[in-house]
């Protein structure tokens, strides 16, 4: 099969915000892992959301109540679609990936967490994988364990598979790591959890817009990821989880739109999967998602992940011309992040003077602290690629780089 | 000089730098002027938690005058302290207390007084207006 290439033209056309200037310069947007910006169909859908259809969903008789409930749920389907999810009702539209992992952690801890279980992370989570199976953990007297990486931003796998038991109850793993780039074998450590019955949450945040994913496929229990970086809105998120869990889960919040009757006696709660949805969402975000998916559909998942890969490893050949620049993350499979140290030079400082030459990257431990006190640095400066990046952006950056380096040395 | 001199000849001394990456090589040049912290002083107690650089400081209260050492692990970053140090340093508590900042605004980093930046020159300068405000009824 060729594949067909992206017409990078036509897509920088289509996201407004890349012709702005920062500072008197053209912008350089390299924070991509950070969120993504919006096409002009995606701020589309927002305004007239606003301009046509805005109405509470779920609940109205009225017409606009119906259309905009409508929209709503045409975002469900084509989350579904969209990773391939068996059942539109295991789609729970979340406010983002935290959100996400935050409800598997306390609900599937409720249901099937008991004092000595065991909950296993890897070294390389952001903390919003982290902070909530320790909490959890905490509350259930269960215990946290840490798959181990290597100085490349591997995960040992083989230590992985000795860690797993029958006392493993959760696997919860990132797919791409937000700091390293790092893909991680999400097929094998699924399977080896499998055969211990563990369920297993993959943190796609990262991966949503680079990765084609299908939960059939991978036999995933629960998917998580963010709308805004995936060319959405912010506010919106969702989490997938295999039917026979979240029915088995208890709800979430508790509020509107989670019921089916409310007395003061006692309380039956909604179907899936509006029994984790309490409370107005985040309505517009959440029918702009389905914009977003389109935008990114059309133009075709491996066509951007073949270009993107193309980029990073143009940005990873230049990037290495600098004298002194030590990248981070060296992992064979690797996705649009490209993390790096300068010897002797603070990551702050570069993100600042870069800032002031138009060109937008993340410093600092990317809410990954353990990362780095694993390598012993204090932080990295990340770029991260999306399908609007060029290499003209890769060489401008690379040029401001290496006159902030001049200047800081 | 008092605190509002010092600040004057500052805004005059940037108004030379139109440009801002000259402004920046010359905030990271302050840097090197910055009085460093004693190295025995580089504990966590004189440590200014910014999100991304660490900062120390040390205040030193000598002839009813307070002084500040300091040093920080990004160079942009000690040169704004350098910029703090070099207004407020050699002045009475009652003076650091009083002091009013317009210099930031003046030569144009009160973006780095934004609680996003996370540099922890916004902390710097309520730490040493908290040390001025301990040390106050020592003179």
């Amino acid at each position: 099969m060729t594949l067909k290439k992206i017409d990078i033209n036509k897509i920088r056309s289509d996201f407004p915000i890349l012709k702005r200037e920062v500072n008197g310069k053209p912008l350089i947007y390299l924070d991509n892992g950070a969120t993504t910006q919006k096409p002009q169909v995606v701020i589309d859908a927002l305004v007239n959301y606003y301009t046509d259809m805005n109405a509470n969903i779920h609940r109205g008789v009225h017409y606009l109540s119906q259309i905009s409930t409508d929209a709503f749920e045409v975002t469900r389907r084509k989350v579904q679609g969209f990773i391939h999810a068996s059942h539109d009702y295991e789609i729970i539209l979340t406010k983002g990936t935290t959100e996400s992992i935050n409800l598997v952690a306390q609900c599937f801890g409720e249901a099937f967490i008991s004092e000595g279980d065991e909950i296993i992370i890897s070294a390389m989570e952001h903390h919003s994988n982290i902070v909530p199976w320790q909490m959890m953990c905490e509350a259930k007297g269960a215990v946290l364990k840490v798959i181990p990486m290597d100085s490349r931003g591997v995960l040992d796998i083989d230590i992985y598979k000795d860690m797993l038991s029958e006392r493993t109850k959760m696997v919860a793993v990132t797919y791409v790591s937000n700091a390293l780039g790092t893909i991680n074998p999400v097929e094998e450590i699924i399977r080896y959890a499998h055969d211990y019955g563990a369920a297993v949450l993959l943190d796609a945040a990262q991966a949503i817009h680079h990765i084609t994913i299908d939960v059939s496929k991978l036999d995933v229990d629960f998917l998580v990821f963010s709308g805004h970086k995936m060319y959405a809105p912010t506010g919106i998120g969702v989490l997938y989880g295999k039917e026979k869990w979240l029915n088995a889960m208890p709800p979430y919040q508790g509020g509107g739109d989670m019921i089916k009757d409310v007395t003061f006696a006692k309380t039956t709660y909604n179907e899936l999967p509006f029994k984790f949805e309490a409370g107005t969402p985040n309505i517009e975000a959440g029918i702009c998602l389905a914009y977003a998916i389109d935008y990114m559909t059309d133009i075709g998942l491996e066509a951007i992940k073949a270009y993107e890969d193309e980029l990073l490893e143009y940005a990873t050949l230049e990037i290495l011309k600098i004298e002194g620049v030590r990248i981070i993350g060296t992992s064979e499979a690797k996705s649009s992040v490209l993390s790096f140290v300068v010897d002797g030079v603070h990551p702050y400082d570069i993100g600042v003077i870069l800032d002031k030459l138009g060109i937008a990257v993340r410093t600092g431990h990317h809410c990954a602290q353990p990362v780095m006190d694993q390598l012993g640095i204090p932080g990295t400066v990340r770029a991260s690629l999306a399908m609007y990046n060029t290499k003209e952006d890769i060489d401008i950056f690379i040029k401001g780089l290496q006159r902030a380096v001049d200047m800081l040395k | 000089m008092t605190i509002n001199e010092i600040q004057d000849e500052l805004i005059e001394d940037f108004e030379f730098y139109t440009d801002w990456m000259e402004k920046y090589e010359y905030i990271i040049q302050l840097g090197k002027e910055l009085p460093l912290i004693d190295e025995s002083h580089k504990q966590d107690q004189f440590i200014i938690k910014g999100c991304q650089s660490k900062v120390w400081l040390f205040p030193n209260l000598m002839d009813g005058k307070l002084y500040f050492t300091a040093d920080s692990d990004a160079v942009i970053t000690k040169g704004l302290v350098s910029l703090m140090v070099k207004v407020l340093s050699g002045h009475t508590p009652q003076e650091i207390v009083e002091a009013n900042l317009y210099f930031i605004d003046k030569i144009g980093l009160t973006e780095h007084l934004s609680p996003t930046r996370a540099n922890g020159l916004l902390s710097m300068v309520k730490q040493m207006k908290l040390y001025a405000v301990a040390l106050q009824n020592r003179v």
